[in-house]
Parts: C-alpha cells; structure tokens; sequence
C-alpha cells in the first residue's frame, strides 16, 4: 500500500498523484505506440475502432457521466461531425483545419439544437436526444445535395505533413493519428475536471438546488456540457468516417446511440477509464463471439441479433451487481489487492444513505 | 445599516398563505434568528431570499441589490451563502471537493485556460484550496478531507454544509436548522462557530433555528413567525416571554 506524505496543494492538483500512477500511464502509452510492432494489421484496425469508440464515450461521459444527463441523441452528433469533416475536406480545407473544425461546428449546432431540451431532464431529456437521432437518419436523406443521401459518401484519404493517411493503405499512420487524438482528448477532459468547470459539472449531477445555492449558473453549466460533449462526440464522428471510409444515413443510426450509452454504463459513469474500458468491450466483444462461436463448433452458423443480446444481457449484470461499471469493480479489486491481508468482508458493501424525503422529519 | 430587507412579501402556495405580508430587516454583522412553530414559514423565507421561489408582492432588498430582478446563482454570486435543512450537499464527492464547489463564484478563468490549464488556472485552484483549507481547520474537518460525502455521518455533513457555504466568503449566512439531528455536544461547537463566523468573520447571519438554548445565545435579535406573518420581534428574552408567541407555541388559555 502506498502512503502519500502531502507537503504541498500541487500533490493534489496534479495529474498523477505519485510516481508510480504516472509510470504506469506512461508505460500504457508506451505500449500503444509500439502497438504497431506488436499486433498485426487487423488488430491495430480493432484497437483504433476502439479508441475512436473511446472518444465518442468520452465525449457521451462528459455529458451523462459527469452532467447527468442522459442522452440517446449522440449518434446524430457523430454524423454531424462526420458530414462536416467530409464537407470541409472536399471545400479544399487542410486536414489540421477541417478536423478542429469539425468539433467546433457540432458542438455549436448541437448546442443550439438542444437549447429547448435545456430545461427536460432524466428520461424525458433522453426521449427529446432519441427524437433527434431519429429525425438525423431522414435529414441525410433530405440534404441529398450535399450528404448524398442513401448511396452515401466517400471520405478521401488524410493529407498531412505530405503522407496520405487512410485506414487500409497505411494503417500505423492512422493509428497513431487516432492515438494522439485520443491523448489530447483525455488531456483536456482532465484539465477541465480539475477546474471549477468540471466541479460545476459534476455539482450540478449531484443537486442542481444545492449548485444554484453556490452561485452555478445551471443553464450556462448545462450548455457549457452540451458544447463540449457535442464537440467531442463530433470529433469521433469525423474519425469514424475516416475510418469506415464510406457512411450513409445508416450509419449513425439510433442504435448507436444506443450502443454508446451501454458501453459508458458497462465501463463506468462519471470516470475517464469508463470510457476506455466500455470501448474495449465494444470494442472487442464482436471478435471475442466469433471465436467463441468457433470453440463451440458453430462457426458458420449466423445468429441475427448475437451481438446485442450478449451486450445486453452484460448491461443488466452490471446494473444489478457492479452499477459502477468495470471502473468502479477494478478499484474494488485494487484497493483488495493493496491491503491483501487486512480486507474486510464489508468494506465495499453499498452503504445505505438517507432518501431525501426520508431525512426530512 | 440594514444589510438585508424585506418589505411586505407575501407569497401564497394555492389558496396556502405560506408568508403573510412579511417586513423585516437584518443589520450588517448581526445574528438574526427566525423562529416558529412547524409550518410557520421559516423555510420558506430562506427560499425566498436564495431565490427559488418568487413572492407574489413585496421587495427584497441586499446591500443595495434588488434581489427580485436576479436569478438564483447571481444571488449566490453577490455574497448570500445558505445551508439547507436536509443537507444537500454534493453526495459522490469528497469533503473537500465539496468545500471547492464553494469557491466557484470567485472563478476568473474561463474555459480555454481551464482545458489547457494554463499557470493563471493553477494558481487559482492553489488560491482555491488555499481558502478551503482555513476553512477545514476552522471548522476541524481535517479527518475527513479526503473521505466521500456519501459515507459520513449526519452531523459532520451538517459541518461540511456550514464549511462549503463558508467557502462561498460571504456577506450574509444563511444557516437553515444548523443544529437540527445535532448531540449536545456538536450543539455546543455549532455555537462557538456561529458566534466566531459573526465576531472574527465579520459574517452576518441569518437562521432558522428550533433549538431555543441556542438561538438565546447566540443570536442579538429574534423573529417570531406563525402562520407567515410577524407574531413578534426583538431580544431572545422579549420573544420568548411575549404572550403571542407562548400562545403560539402553546396555545392559549382555555
């Protein structure tokens, strides 16, 4: 078990609260660089799906992890990023301008989009984001001129620095154009969390009474989450129409959405690892059905629906027995292992705290 | 010098008149306390004041500031801090996190420099921790910095919701029931503090309060309420003796 001796409020502020926490994230990012190296081409194909999977939970986490609130509209902001990638790309624009720029328009017209639903919270807000990933199937459809509809588009390889990037001729180089991406992503998300942006976030989660009382604007916070949710969540789209190459008005269907908020849940609300651990689930989970439909002697029998059913049968185990997802269980299995000898059987036992209404008299 | 005033505020809930054509005033560096049976409409004046209700007539009136034109975090942002009754404090954050969302209407970064965060942000997050650290040991919190809201017991959230509002750096506390699901003991220190909030914060503070030992000796005026309106006003030992009140509480002779 490691002791901290805090001589100084930076120990606090600080990324990595010791040397050990930051060796470990730092050999992490030494093994993704020399992922290349290590896996072949198909899987450093699924471990950059996987990372543009982390983003976009990033970017849902934001908003329902650290906000609280909840959104099944993500999809339609994923496509917005995409469609606005590919637009500014084929208007001439360099990729270190259309990609940044991508983000930004998202996440204002996403802002604006939500601005009614500002006011709805809990399962009504989650109803009014479905609406809008519903209606962003048939808007594709409608823009025709400009999205190309049912037939869809096409996204030309990255120019940059003089190297054509694109997903299947030179695979590394998108990888690690997906990995500092993903880096610079998570290094801004933890800035915010340390700064009174990311308390006002998560002030608002916990009592939007008590958060008004401590002087959070409750409406400018809410947007301030949606702009930037809606930001990341388009970068993410504009990488996974690079990534796929081709998209239509199916691609970014409400099922993604869907599928984004189970894989936050699974990996953990309101933490950073969530986002990374529901991705590799995601992820990896379509390989891992294969294989394991081969072991069983079934390989070449399709099941419709496989996929959805496993994951949704791993959302309800998680909801019933771990409902601070895979994050919340690894710090349980940590805090287990750091103490070896001296755990008590109910030290994780959920503690029953006071309902509102029942600490009123 | 009045630093709070309310002049005839009524506000009615349906046909309910929860506070009755309610005036009274709060001087710069006092302790005023508001007391009355359940139902009197203690609560509900707090609520008024911090802005989540919005009274059917009457001003309200804060160091100069109407505060009927103001939403309820600009009122927060001028220097009005308040606990609640319940504890409402921020459940799946540490105590010390807790205190810092204290710190938030004294923000002066803006959002570039907190995603980059750039050496003006760390300095004031420093500042930040800085503030809420004198605050932990004025109100000896140092056991629990670090230990999640969720896992502690009734009467340190109840100094918890006391330090984050302190936090804020105030002009005006106001402090719902501090002594509500409190012992003896944590009474005794909830008055001390009360009393060095007032003389060495300079804080004034407005409260609810049912326990009468404590408001006689700690706050300089009392106000009695029933039924939303004034019943009586004025030094603990003159509230506590005036026939109205005694009736009030009582009820009258048969």
């Amino acid at each position: 078990m490691r002791i901290h001796f805090k001589t100084d409020y930076n120990q606090d502020i600080r990324i990595f609260e010791d040397r050990w926490t930051f060796g470990v994230y730092a050999s992490l990012l030494a093994l993704a660089f020399a992922m290349p190296w290590i896996a072949d081409a198909f899987y450093l194909g699924e471990l950059t799906n996987v990372l543009i999977w982390a983003v976009a939970g990033l970017g849902l986490m934001i908003l329902t992890g650290h906000t609280g609130q909840a959104s099944l509209g993500h999809a339609a902001f994923l496509a917005l990023g995409c469609y606005s990638y590919t637009l500014l790309i084929e208007a001439g624009l360099p990729f270190l301008l259309a990609f940044p720029l991508s983000g930004l328009i998202t996440g204002v017209v996403g802002t604006t989009i939500m601005l009614p639903a500002l006011r709805l919270r809990g399962i009504y807000l989650a109803i009014a984001t479905m609406a809008i990933s519903i209606l962003a199937d048939d808007i594709i459809v409608l823009t025709e001129p400009w999205t190309g509809g049912v037939s869809g588009k096409f996204v030309d390889p990255i120019a940059l620095f003089g190297l054509q990037i694109d997903r299947w001729g030179t695979p590394v180089a998108f990888y690690y154009l997906v990995l500092v991406v993903t880096v610079l992503v998570t290094l801004g998300y933890v800035n915010v969390l340390r700064a009174p942006l990311g308390r006002a976030f998560v002030a608002v989660r916990d009592s939007e009474v008590s958060a008004q009382a401590m002087g959070v604007n409750i409406v400018k916070t809410k947007m301030m989450s949606f702009a930037l949710s809606c930001a990341v969540t388009g970068l993410a789209g504009a990488l996974m129409g690079m990534f796929s190459g081709t998209f239509n008005n199916e691609t970014f269907s409400v099922i993604i959405s869907v599928q984004l908020l189970m894989m936050i849940v699974i990996g953990g609300l309101g933490s950073i690892h969530g986002a990374f651990f529901g991705a590799i689930v995601i992820g990896f989970l379509p390989q891992f059905l294969s294989i394991a439909k081969e072991w069983v002697g079934g390989g070449a029998v399709a099941i419709p629906g496989l996929e959805f059913g496993v994951f949704g049968m791993i959302l309800m185990a998680f909801i019933l027995f771990e409902p601070a997802g895979i994050f919340g269980r690894w710090l349980k299995i940590r805090t287990w292992l750091e103490l070896f000898p001296f755990y008590r059987k109910d030290m994780f036992k959920r503690k029953k705290s006071f309902l509102k209404t029942e600490r009123l008299q | 010098m009045n630093l709070l005033e309310l002049r005839n505020v009524t506000l009615k809930f349906g046909g309910v008149t929860a506070v009755n054509n309610l005036s009274f005033s709060v001087q710069k560096g006092e302790v005023y306390a508001l007391v009355g049976p359940n139902g009197a409409g203690k609560s509900t004046v707090f609520n008024l004041i911090s802005r989540f209700y919005k009274p059917f007539a009457g001003s309200i009136q804060f160091d100069g500031h109407d505060l009927l034109q103001e939403k309820p975090a600009d009122v927060a942002a001028l220097g009005v801090a308040r606990t609640f009754q319940n504890n409402e404090l921020f459940e799946h954050s540490t105590v010390l996190q807790n205190l810092l969302i204290g710190r938030h209407r004294h923000r002066n970064t803006n959002f570039l420099s907190e995603v980059f965060f750039t050496p003006n942000a760390r300095k004031q997050e420093l500042q930040n921790r800085h503030m809420v650290e004198e605050i932990i040991d004025f109100l000896d919190l140092q056991p629990y910095r670090d230990k999640m809201i969720a896992g502690l017991p009734y009467g340190v959230r109840k100094v918890v919701e006391l330090g984050r509002a302190l936090a804020t750096g105030p002009n005006i506390l106001l402090l719902d029931e501090p002594a509500s699901g409190l012992s003896v003991e944590e009474t005794t220190d909830m008055r001390w503090w009360i009393d060095d909030i007032r003389r060495q914060m300079g804080i004034t503070v407005l409260m609810v309060e049912h326990d009468m030992g404590l408001v006689s000796n700690v706050s300089d005026r009392v106000l009695a309420l029933a039924d939303g309106a004034k019943l009586s006003e004025g030094t603990p030992a003159h509230v506590q003796s005036d026939p109205a009140v005694i009736e009030a509480y009582l009820g009258g002779a048969a």
